[in-house]
């Protein structure tokens, strides 16, 4: 199947500023792919690149087989952008059936779009009197209209409580499972709650991980940590039999590489009754992000 | 592309009701419609023209300075506003064309402009009516006025979104605009004056002068709405000079205007990156 959206060696600069640097990636059908990066990673500039909103340097972008930016390709994709703006005169309503017109679909099924999102209760009170959460639903709520083919959301859970975040995934889950293409982003690997297939991660405007989380995992290879319980008066001796490991309040932490989990792991249950518990933690979101995103120096 | 326009023009309409615009320019043409009838109630039976045509004469004189005006605090907002509020690159990630964006707003803007005109001139035209029995032989001149008074608020709004387009930020916008304002309805022609007494009657008044009325949207529209009538034309300042020039010149002027000044907001709109 054909890719809808399709980036290969991608570079843009700013002035002397390299904002991104031989980028490439593909985004397939149906499929939802999460783009991390820290704050000035590049994120926002390659999503205007990909909405024909900004022009690019050198590469190549094709969006649902056209040009970023034409009309084939407008026709097709859809934007959230980061802090969305809307007219505070307007009401929510009326916003969303400007942009029902725009698109050239019934602007009376404004409503219907709200209630999706769940902001049917505030639909007929200006945007201006909106709270920010409520803005990014409106945005939300504009990106769904007329069935798109790709959804560039930037940042889209900003703003939402874990409760609407959820909901916000579910939403995605049901446009993903129609066939529709999404693309977000986001600053934090925990943000994005694994409820995408793939991951892209931009450190300083170059690709520096991509792959589902279990590939990232993988990739990072980092350590895994194990506390160990001892029961009363066997600590000194597990210690003993355990080198590298640290005594913190009771327990016995030490780490070990993926691959030596396994066998360490035996040698602790050997010690049979002297241990009373043993936590397994493998790396934490947080770590493997910071593993690839700080990886460049950041 | 029609619905798309007419969408555009219906949210802009709502936004300029909500924002006060439309209370605003419909009060202001009222106000000075009054004042002028008033101030213009002496009789003017030695004159030897109806009621109407004087009050036309004196509304010709306002709208030249009041519809540019209306029309450039309408329009400096126009896309500076959607660049600082952030509105405009959703906008334009839309199926939508920058011309039909333009055209919508203008399409509102336009009907703002025309009820307030339509409100001024009517009740002056009333006034008219009630004090003279023989004001009705003015309306043709009225009527010329109101569609000439609306090309050229078309003109001032085109070029108010194509300085709203260069400033992108609405303080900077509002500046060009006041300046634009000055520029082309006070200092244009005290300028002109001035080189035409200094001229003393000599080439630049012959030659340069005429083509400089027309070229000016403000002059050629009160060149035309003079010229027109002429029952007028006794009353009013730039006389020798208005009949020395051709109707259609003037009248090609102002229909000209408003499509040039389109096409100059166009062309600066296009130049915004969002
Ligand atoms: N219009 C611009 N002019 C100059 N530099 C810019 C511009 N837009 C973005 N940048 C720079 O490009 C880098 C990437 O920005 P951005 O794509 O917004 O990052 P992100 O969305 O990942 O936080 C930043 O360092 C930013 O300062
Ligand atoms: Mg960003």
């Amino acid at each position: 199947m054909t890719s809808t959206l399709t980036i290969s060696n991608l570079t843009k600069t700013f002035d002397s500023f390299t904002a991104l640097d031989a980028v490439s990636l593909s985004v397939a059908p149906g499929a939802r792919v999460a783009l991390l990066g820290h704050n000035g990673a590049g994120k926002s500039t390659m999503m205007k690149i990909i909405l024909g909103l900004i022009p690019y340097d050198s590469g190549e972008v094709t969006v649902c087989g056209a040009q970023p930016g034409s009309a084939q390709a407008r026709a097709q994709v859809a934007y959230l952008p980061e802090n969305a703006a809307f007219h505070p005169a307007l009401t929510g309503l009326e916003q969303i059936g400007h942009y029902l017109s725009l698109r050239g679909e019934n602007p009376r099924l404004a409503m219907e779009l709200l209630e999706r999102v769940g902001l049917h209760g505030a639909a007929r009170r200006r945007i201006g009197t909106y709270s920010k959460g409520m803005r990014q639903r409106v945005g939300l709520a504009q990106a769904l209209i007329g069935k798109p083919r790709l959804l560039v959301l930037d940042e889209p859970t900003s703003g939402l409580d874990p409760v609407s975040r959820r909901d916000f995934y579910a939403l995605l889950d049901g446009l993903a499972a129609e066939g529709a293409s999404i693309l977000l982003s986001s600053h934090a690997l925990t943000e994005v709650e694994a409820r995408t297939d793939r991951i892209l991660i931009l450190s300083g405007g170059r690709m520096v991980a991509s792959g589902s989380l279990a590939d990232l995992r993988q990739g990072a290879a980092l350590p895994v940590a194990l506390h160990v319980t001892a029961r009363n008066g066997y600590a000194s001796d597990i210690a003993a039999a355990l080198p590298g490991a640290i005594r913190v309040d009771g327990e016995l932490r030490l780490t070990c590489a993926q691959e030596d989990k396994l066998p360490l792991l035996a040698r602790i249950t050997g010690f049979g009754d002297k241990v009373a518990d043993i936590e397994v933690l493998p790396p934490s979101l947080e770590d493997i992000y910071s593993h690839f995103s700080r990886r460049d120096g950041q | 592309m029609m619905t798309r326009i007419l969408a555009t023009a219906g949210t802009e309409f709502r936004i300029a009701l909500r924002n006060r615009w439309v209370a605003i320019a419909v009060v202001l043409m009222a106000l000075f419609s009054l004042v002028l009838s008033a101030a213009g109630s002496a009789p003017t039976g030695d004159l030897g023209v109806d009621r109407l045509s004087v009050t036309v004469a004196s509304l010709t004189s306002l709208a030249v300075y009041l519809v540019p005006l209306v029309a450039l605090l309408m329009s400096f907002d126009a896309i500076a506003g959607e660049v600082e509020r952030g509105t405009l690159p959703l906008l334009l990630t839309y199926p939508v064309g920058r011309v039909e964006i333009l055209l919508g707003k203008l399409l509102a803007h336009l009907a703002v402009l025309t009820l307030a005109v339509a409100v001024g001139y009517g009740l002056a035209a009333l006034a008219a009516f009630w004090a003279d029995g023989d004001a009705l032989s003015g309306l043709p001149a009225l009527l010329r006025l109101t569609w000439t008074s609306i090309l050229l608020g078309a003109t001032f709004l085109g070029a108010g979104y194509a300085l709203s387009s260069l400033a992108r930020r609405p303080s900077g916008a509002a500046g060009l605009a006041m300046g634009l304002w000055l520029g082309a309805v006070v200092l244009y022609d005290l300028g002109l004056l001035a080189a035409v007494v200094a001229d003393n009657g000599g080439w630049f008044t012959t030659s340069v002068f005429p083509f400089a009325l027309l070229a000016n949207p403000a002059d050629a529209f009160r060149l035309f709405n003079l010229a027109a009538s002429e029952a007028t034309a006794a009353a009013a300042g730039v006389a020798g000079a208005a009949n020395s020039i051709p109707l259609w010149q003037s009248a090609a002027s102002v229909l000209l205007w408003p499509l040039l000044a389109l096409a100059l907001a166009t062309a600066a709109f296009r130049k915004v990156s969002p």
